[in-house]
């Protein structure tokens, strides 16, 4: 594998998935205002927490692979929305003041 | 989404293909769409939008939000030709988010010297492009202004669909090229695809505005290409 194709998460899910491994996959649907990541950016999620990819600058990685083990688990997918509307969105809200859509799947 | 609908979209992208991933965001499941597959109804105008933009959007079909993602490879551009236009290109390509190689078998011509840090390979076009196809994803310009080694590759552009291919010289140069190329088998449809004169029409005049221009025309290109048949 050449250095783009092990930071390509898609590509992570595959080789994960097929060695065994539970995984969701995480994916920016939607954006509004700036948005660090565009929407089809991918995360990939084990069910260790490991990931790949991102679907922020790191603002809101933590709170999808919690919400991912959960999808894993129940093979239910998630929608996920995230901005900084109020203080506590603040925790794992974005810092540049965008809001963004997270669609969480298992892949099965 | 399956494995296996995952393991056929990686598949695509690596062999440098074009593909759209349709997902049911109310959970109706996962469709992928290869480029040139026909998808008919008012779903095949949205998909042949999204190959187009390369954006991914939502749209609504039959009351339901279809999440449309679109994976296209990264564009590159093939030069045929060391020389002075192609140093301009090679500078100015990476800043408009394109790959780019060199390809010229004189060697006196393709040095490191005059293309630090540029993908160049002194060989034929003919040896070259065994190895490494030309694609949809790609744009073709030849610059050597020699027939033995631009003919070959430009028929080959052709051949392959490459999304621009365009040739330096003369018109009346490109008249006795148009006459080569049909005797290489390529029809008057495809020798019509050649931007000949190179290069949008901005009364290019230095090598370095040449390059401008022709960047300019494959973007172009690039931007208003047309991936799927609306069925």
């Amino acid at each position: 594998m050449t250095a783009s194709e092990t930071l390509d998460p898609l590509l992570t899910a595959q080789t994960w998935r097929e060695s065994g491994r539970d995984v969701a996959v995480a994916t920016v649907v939607e954006t509004w205002g700036s948005a660090p990541r565009p929407s089809g950016s991918h995360l990939v999620i084990d069910g260790e927490g490991n990931f790949e990819g991102s679907v922020s600058g790191g603002c809101v990685e933590g709170a999808v692979i919690t919400e991912a083990l959960d999808v894993i688990t129940s093979g239910v997918p998630k929608m996920l929305e995230f901005g900084v509307a109020d203080e506590t969105a603040w925790r794992v809200g974005l810092s540049c003041g965008g809001k963004i859509k997270v669609y969480v799947e298992r892949l099965a | 989404m399956e494995l296996q609908t995952l393991a056929r979209l990686n598949a695509a992208r690596q062999a440098r293909k074009a593909a759209v991933v349709a997902t049911d965001l109310s959970g109706g499941g996962v469709r992928l769409i290869l480029e040139g597959e026909s998808v008919p109804g008012p779903l095949g105008e949205e998909v042949a939008k999204a190959f187009r933009s390369g954006k991914a959007t939502t749209v609504e079909t039959d009351g339901r939000a279809l999440f449309l993602n679109v994976h296209l490879p990264p564009p590159r551009i093939v030069v045929i030709g060391a020389v002075h236009i192609s140093q301009a290109l090679a500078r100015l390509a990476p800043v408009a988010g394109y790959d780019l190689t060199i390809i010229d078998p004189r060697t006196a011509f393709a040095t490191e010297e005059r293309f630090g840090g540029v993908e160049l390979v002194a060989d034929w076009p003919e040896d070259v492009l065994k190895e490494q196809p030309l694609d949809a994803y790609t744009a073709l310009a030849a610059v050597t202004h020699d027939p033995k080694i631009d003919d070959f590759p430009l028929s080959e552009g052709l051949r392959a669909g490459c999304f621009y291919v365009g040739a330096l010289g003369s018109r009346k140069t490109h008249a006795k090229r148009v006459e080569r190329l049909k005797e290489m088998g390529r029809t008057d449809e495809e020798i019509g695809r050649i931007a000949a004169p190179i290069g949008l029409d901005i009364g290019a005049a230095s090598p370095a505005e040449i390059a401008l221009a022709t960047l300019a025309q494959i973007v172009q290109a690039f931007r208003r290409r047309n991936l799927v048949t609306d069925g």
